[in-house]
C-alpha cells in the first residue's frame, strides 16, 4: 500500500510539471507585450519598461521564467500581478467562494445522483426509471449556460425561490448555482449508478444469495450497492477538478465572485501568473483527488488490492 | 452528411459482416428503436440546415437586418422574432447550425484518428512508447477544458471554424486515446493475434487487420457521444466570448448576445438554446442506442 502511494506520487511529478509548463508556455506565447498593454496609449519610458520587464522576468527565455516561477511556487509564493498585488492574496477570498460552490455541487452529485440511480435501477423499466433516463439524457445534452439562465429566469425571477444575484451567504446564494453546476454530474452519476447496479444485480453472487434466502434489502445493501459504486466514485474523483474549473461559466451566470471570474479576466489581461497559479492548483487538486479515488477502490471492493 | 453519422452500422455492415456479425446484429437492433429514428430525423434536419440553409430561409446570414426592429418579440410575421441587430431570428438560427455541426464532426474525426494511431502504438508496443504516450495523455487530460481553451484561443488574432477545431482537438483527443489503448491491450494477447504472428504477419498488418477491427467498437461509441459534447463545448466558448467572432453566425454567439437581454427578451435565449440542445441531445441519444446495440450484455 505505502509503496503504491509512493509510485503514484512519483508518477504525478512529470504530469504536474508538464501541465503547468504547457499552460505557462501558452500564456507566454500570447502575442503582444503585457506591460505595454498595461500602459495603454501613452508610451512608457524605456527605463520603466526595462525595469518592469526585469521585475517580472519577461526578458528571460521561457524555460528560465518557468523555472523561477516554479521555484517560487514550491516555496508557497504564487508571484504577483502586474499591478504588484500578490496572487496568493488576490485568490484567497475567491478560493473560498469557488470551493463552497464546487463542494455543494459535489454533494448534490453524490446524494441526488446516487439516489436517483439506485431508485431507477431497482424499478427498472418502470415510470420512475423512464423519467430518470429521459431526464438525465436531457440534462446531459443541455449546455450548462442555457440551463443556468433558464433556471435563473424560472426559479429565480418568476417563482422567486432563489436570489437572482450573489448575496454572500451560504447556502442561500449557492443552492441554485450549485444545482446548475452539478446538473451534468447528477445526471451522469445517476446513469452510472443505475447501469452498474443493474449489472451487478445479475451477478452470480446475487443469485447465490437469493437462493440462500437472503432478504432483498440485504442483497442490495450489503452485496451489491457498495461495489456498484466504483464507477461512481471514479467519476466523482475526476469530476471534482472539472467542477472547480467549470465554475468559470456558472460564476459568470450568477455573478459569484469566485476564482473562475478572476481567471477569466486575468487571461484577457495576460496576467500569466494568475492563470498559471490557478491552473497549477486545479491540476494539483485533480491529481490528488484521483489518487484518493484509487485508494478508495480497495475499501469499496476487497477484490482490488494495491499490494 | 447525416449518413456518415447516423448509419455507420449500415455503411460498415458489408465488409465487416463477412468476418463477424457484430455490426449486422447491431443494425437489426437499431432498426427497432424509436429513439434511433427520432434522433436520426432531428440530425437530418440539422445537417440539412448546415449544408443547404437556402432550403429553410431566403435571407443570407446577417442579411436584411434593421436596427429599428432590434429584439422585437416573436409574432405571426416573424415567428422567432428579431435579434439584437434587428435581423430575422429564424434565419439567423438556421445559419447557426453550420459551425456547430461542422466543428462537432471535424473535431471528432480528427480526435478519433489521433486516438487510433496513438492508442495502437501505445497498446501494441508498450514499453517506453507506451510510457511516453500515456504521460502525454495524462498531461493534456489534466488541463481544465474552459481555461485551457481560453488561454489558447486568446492567442489567435482571428478565430474562425478551423481555429476552434484545432483547439478542441488539442484538448479532446485524450479520452478516446485512453480507451483505444485499453482495448488494444485487451485484444493483443488473444489467440488469433498470436496465430497471425506465428504465420509471419508483420506488426503493421497485425495492427491493421487483426487488432483495429476488434478494438474499435467502444472507441467508436465514445466518438459518437463526443460529437454532442464538442458542439456543447464549442457553444460554451462562443458564449464566453473567446470562440467564433462576428460576422460568423453561431448558436453560441447568439446566446452570448442573449445573456444581456434574456430577462426582458427570453426569445433571444430560447430559440438558439432549443436548437443547440436538440442537436446535442440527438447525438447523445444516437450514441446511446448504438452502444446498446453493440453491447450484447445490455440486451
Amino acid at each position: 500500500m505505502g509503496r503504491y502511494v509512493v509510485v503514484r506520487l512519483l508518477q504525478m511529478i512529470p504530469v504536474f510539471f508538464g501541465t503547468t509548463f504547457l499552460i505557462y508556455a501558452m500564456v507566454f506565447a500570447l502575442p503582444g507585450d503585457p506591460i505595454l498593454a498595461l500602459a495603454g496609449d501613452k508610451p512608457l519610458p524605456p527605463a520603466v519598461l526595462n525595469a518592469l520587464h526585469d521585475r517580472y522576468n519577461l526578458d528571460d527565455p521561457l524555460i528560465v521564467q518557468y523555472g523561477k516561477y516554479i521555484g517560487g511556487l514550491l516555496q508557497g509564493d504564487l508571484g504577483e500581478t502586474f499591478t504588484g498585488q500578490p496572487v496568493g492574496e488576490l485568490l484567497s477570498d475567491r478560493w473560498t467562494v469557488t470551493l463552497q460552490l464546487a463542494l455543494t455541487a459535489w454533494v448534490f452529485e453524490l446524494v441526488a445522483g446516487v439516489a436517483l440511480g439506485v431508485i431507477a435501477a431497482l424499478r427498472r423499466g418502470g415510470i420512475i426509471d423512464t423519467l430518470v433516463l429521459g431526464g438525465t439524457t436531457f440534462i446531459i445534452a443541455i449546455p450548462v449556460f442555457v440551463f443556468g439562465y433558464t433556471a435563473q429566469i424560472v426559479l429565480g425571477l418568476h417563482l422567486g425561490l432563489f436570489p437572482t444575484s450573489y448575496e454572500g451567504d451560504w447556502p442561500g446564494s449557492f443552492i441554485l448555482p450549485a444545482m446548475v453546476l452539478g446538473s451534468f454530474g447528477i445526471a451522469y452519476v445517476a446513469r452510472l449508478a443505475r447501469a452498474s447496479l443493474i449489472e451487478n444485480l445479475r451477478a452470480d453472487f446475487v443469485r447465490t444469495a437469493q437462493s440462500k434466502g437472503v432478504a432483498r434489502r440485504r442483497i442490495i445493501g450489503v452485496h451489491t450497492l457498495r461495489n456498484s459504486l466504483i464507477p461512481v466514485v471514479t467519476y466523482l474523483g475526476v469530476d471534482f477538478g472539472n467542477l472547480m474549473a467549470g465554475a468559470v461559466v456558472t460564476e459568470g451566470i450568477f455573478n459569484l465572485p469566485g476564482i473562475g471570474q478572476q481567471v477569466f479576466q486575468s487571461i484577457q489581461l495576460q496576467e500569466g501568473t494568475v492563470v498559471v497559479g490557478v491552473v497549477s492548483l486545479l491540476v494539483l487538486v485533480y491529481l490528488l483527488v484521483n489518487l484518493l479515488v484509487d485508494l478508495l477502490y480497495g475499501v469499496l471492493d476487497p477484490r482490488i488490492s494495491h499490494g | 452528411m447525416v449518413e456518415a453519422i447516423a448509419a455507420p452500422p449500415t455503411g460498415e455492415v458489408e465488409p465487416i459482416s463477412q468476418r463477424g456479425s457484430l455490426w449486422q446484429d447491431a443494425w437489426h437492433q437499431l432498426r427497432r428503436r424509436v429513439t434511433f429514428w427520432l434522433s436520426a430525423l432531428i440530425l437530418t434536419v440539422a445537417v440539412a440546415m448546415a449544408v443547404f440553409p437556402g432550403l429553410f430561409t431566403s435571407l443570407g446570414p446577417n442579411e436584411g437586418c434593421n436596427v429599428r426592429r432590434a429584439r422585437v418579440r416573436p409574432s405571426d410575421a416573424a415567428i422567432f422574432g428579431f435579434d439584437n441587430q434587428g435581423c430575422e431570428y429564424w434565419s439567423q438560427v438556421v445559419y447557426g447550425a453550420r459551425p456547430s455541426i461542422l466543428i462537432g464532426l471535424a473535431v471528432t474525426v480528427f480526435s478519433l484518428l489521433i486516438a487510433i494511431v496513438l492508442g495502437l502504438l501505445a497498446g501494441y508496443y508498450g514499453g517506453w512508447v507506451d510510457g511516453l504516450i500515456s504521460r502525454l495523455t495524462d498531461i493534456f487530460f489534466g488541463i481544465p477544458f474552459v481555461l485551457g481553451a481560453t488561454v489558447v484561443l486568446i492567442a489567435f488574432p482571428e478565430r474562425g471554424i478551423w481555429a476552434m477545431t484545432l483547439v478542441l482537438v488539442l484538448l479532446g483527443w485524450t479520452t478516446m486515446t485512453r480507451i483505444m489503448r485499453g482495448q488494444v491491450l485487451a485484444v493483443k494477447d488473444t489467440d488469433y493475434v498470436r496465430a497471425a504472428r506465428g504465420l509471419g504477419a508483420g506488426d503493421l498488418r497485425i495492427m491493421r487487420k487483426h487488432i483495429l477491427p476488434n478494438a474499435i467498437a467502444p472507441v467508436f461509441i465514445v466518438a459518437m457521444l463526443n460529437v454532442g459534447n464538442v458542439i456543447s463545448g464549442e457553444a460554451t466558448l462562443d458564449y464566453l466570448g473567446v470562440g467564433l467572432q462576428f460576422p460568423e453566425v453561431s448558436w453560441g454567439l447568439q446566446l452570448n448576445v442573449a445573456r444581456s437581454f434574456f430577462f426582458e427578451f427570453p426569445h433571444l435565449l430560447i430559440f438558439p438554446g432549443l436548437f443547440l440542445t436538440a442537436t446535442v441531445l440527438s447525438f447523445l441519444m444516437l450514441g446511446d442506442v448504438v452502444r446498446d446495440a453493440l453491447d450484447p450484455k445490455l440486451r
